[in-house]
């Protein structure tokens, strides 16, 4: 296994770098969203743009809609009886994902979702990542081969599963598993990737090398990542929106967040002063 | 270092008394009950291989009796002649009529005389007919229940919205389930005898069973879909599945062996009702092998002998006597046999599926 590039301590080092980033464009952007789980309001008013190919974290206390957010940018949140958006509008590069003429299954092939609880399905290693192909009538031999090896490649997987791809996905680790479901949502060709807790439910080692893999990502993707943990965030972020009850409360870059946040509510959340 | 003089005082001990008896008394009142369903369970199958297997299993190799298995019922005649006890099936009966006849002929005596005669309906030969009918029986209504059920239980689970609509639907399907087998016998009559001109057909006796095991079909098919993780289902939705790509690849084949499991219990259930297929389906006696046929079409109109029918028949329908019992109980016998095996068939089916999507 080739060992993965030093990780930046970012916060630490952000200290130094006085200029500014390099401006980046923004891919999704989210203005005045009002989204109802049937008659319970969920998200008020959300502003907010995210960056392309940076990743952004998403925290707050449980219940505060992070989760809702996030399945709201590749649609989920359609497949729940009584949901709707009553107000605002979610652009992914200007276009409204909302729009009648947006088909949902389009998006989601651009818009990859990784879960809280690993879900690879009961197939092989190598039938869990040709899924997404297969279900879009790509069932050529060579081009399923490619596709999953380029695919654990960039899940940082091949070199562990290379050898056992016909056996079942449900035979790996927790860790490698979420990295097969990663490897599984690269396999379509996304242009962002949403992460809902990935690590929530791994060791230490298995939340390192997820965070590695995170770091590797950004190069060509957009990430979002939903986190309770402050080190996870601060740690492979590079912008950080903290929500509270439904609202976004700050969002900024990760170090501002963390360092000096402007609103005291985001000061005691991130310093674990939060009842 | 502890002896037994400066041990402090057990606090967990035994305060014994009339709770521990209870509990003693209880336990072994519902052993005993335990037992007591243990002991007519064998009872009633002992009686029935007891009785049968001197029909189906023979002392000689095969081991079994190959007639039984080979042939159609026949007419049992029982008779005296020339001081001998015979015993004979029809077509054999006829045989020897016709030699003996020749052979009294020739030799200027009087057409020859048994005395004691008696003709018992169905009692000899075999039962293929009865066989092949309840297997034809079973596959046929069962493949219809499991479409006809998957599909709505996929179209309940999976698609329709909860309402007053769904609410009575599944209403419905718990009336369905509650409904005498004889009353699907009367509405397959109906229905599918009469209205649809169908006659006494297979086609009829498919749909009446199906309809009959319909509830259970549907019921298990959505306590299986409801059983796969949702993670599988969001997993593949993510991917950009649609949502039937995502019922029938990651969905329906996890569902499948819980959907097969309770099926079972429905085969056994379509395979012994006798009622619903009395009027829709089962005749008392048929000459030709269901394949027998001229055309295509004719094989599903055809009706057909089945065993617990025949069981029926053979039980309540002819006359009793000592010369009976033969065919009731091996019918019986075989009866059981075969739904076991058809349940172990459908047992080792749903464990390969198992193995092969466990999760
Ligand atoms: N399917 C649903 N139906 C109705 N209400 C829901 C549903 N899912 C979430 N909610 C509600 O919406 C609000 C936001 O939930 P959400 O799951 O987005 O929170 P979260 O920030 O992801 O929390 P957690 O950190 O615990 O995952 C909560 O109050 C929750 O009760
Ligand atoms: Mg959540």
């Amino acid at each position: 296994m080739t060992l993965p590039p030093p990780r930046t301590p970012k916060i630490e080092n952000r200290e130094s770098k006085i200029a500014p980033p390099a401006p980046v464009r923004t891919l999704i952007e989210i203005t005045g969203l009002d989204f109802y789980y049937s008659e319970k309001k969920a998200l008020d008013d959300i502003h907010l743009r995210l960056p392309e190919k940076r990743v952004t974290a998403f925290i707050g206390p449980s219940g505060c809609g992070k989760s809702t957010l996030l399945r709201c940018l590749n649609r989920m949140n359609d497949l729940i009886d009584g949901t709707a958006i009553r107000r605002g509008s979610i652009k992914i590069n200007g276009i409204d994902i909302n729009r009648p003429d947006v088909d949902p299954i389009e998006l989601r092939k651009r818009v990859g979702m990784v879960f809280q609880k690993s879900n690879p399905f009961p197939k092989s290693i190598y039938e869990n990542i040709a899924y997404g192909l297969r279900i879009q009538g790509i069932n050529t031999k060579s081009r399923l081969d490619e596709v999953v090896e380029r695919s654990l490649r960039g899940a940082a997987l091949w070199d562990e599963v290379k050898d056992r791809l016909h056996e079942s996905g449900l035979g790996l680790s927790g860790g490698q598993q979420q990295r097969l479901c990663i490897a599984r949502a690269l396999a379509v060709g996304p242009e962002i990737i949403l992460m809902d807790e990935p690590c929530s439910a791994l060791d230490p080692i298995a939340t390192a090398k997820i965070e590695e893999l995170i770091h590797e990502l950004k190069r060509r993707y957009t990430l979002i990542i939903v986190t309770h943990s402050m080190q996870q965030a601060a740690r492979c972020s590079d912008f950080t929106a903290f929500f509270y009850l439904g609202r976004l409360i700050e969002h900024a870059d990760t170090r501002t967040i963390f360092m000096s946040p402007s609103n005291p509510q985001t000061e005691a959340y991130v310093s674990g002063r939060f009842g | 270092m502890d002896t037994a003089k400066n041990a402090p005082e057990n606090p967990f001990r035994s305060r014994g008394g009339a709770l521990v008896w209870r509990e003693r008394a209880l336990f072994s009142l519902f052993r005993a009950a335990t037992y007591c369903i243990l002991l007519c369970g064998a009872l009633v199958l002992g009686n029935i291989v007891f009785k049968g297997a001197g029909t189906v299993f023979s002392s000689r190799f095969p081991f079994v009796n190959t007639t039984f298995f080979t042939e159609a019922p026949e007419t049992l005649h029982v008779f005296e002649y020339e001081g001998a006890a015979h015993r004979l099936g029809d077509r054999d009966y006829r045989a020897f009529r016709a030699t003996e006849t020749a052979r009294a002929a020739a030799e200027g005596r009087p057409a020859p005389r048994f005395t004691n005669e008696q003709a018992i309906v169905y009692s000899a030969g075999g039962i293929l007919p009865c066989i092949v009918g309840t297997l034809l029986l079973v596959a046929g209504s069962m493949t219809i229940a499991l479409v006809l059920g998957v599909a709505s239980a996929i179209y309940l689970s999976e698609y329709a919205k909860s309402g007053p609509v769904v609410r009575v639907i599944r209403l419905a399907i718990l009336n369905l389930a509650g409904v005498p087998s004889i009353v699907f016998g009367l509405f397959g009559f109906g229905m599918f005898v009469i209205f649809f001109g169908w006659n006494v057909s297979l086609m009829a006796g498919w749909f009446t069973l199906a309809f009959m095991v319909l509830p259970v079909v549907i019921t298990a098919g959505e306590e299986s879909l409801k059983a796969v993780p949702r993670g599988f289902r969001e997993g593949s939705l993510a991917l950009g599945a649609t949502k039937w790509q995502t019922i029938r690849k990651a969905v329906l084949p996890c569902a499948l062996p819980g959907i097969l499991t309770s099926s079972i219990l429905g085969i056994a259930r379509v395979a012994g009702e006798t009622a619903p297929i009395m009027f829709t389906a089962a005749y008392v006696v048929r000459d030709k092998l269901p394949w027998q046929v001229s055309e295509i079409s004719d094989f599903f109109f055809q009706g057909v002998m089945a065993l617990p029918y025949h069981i029926y028949v053979v039980s309540s329908k002819i006359p009793q006597n000592e010369h009976t019992e033969r065919v009731q109980y091996g019918s019986a016998l075989v009866f059981l046999l075969l739904v076991a095996l058809i349940a172990a068939a459908s047992i080792i089916l749903r464990a390969r599926l198992r193995r092969a999507y466990k999760w």
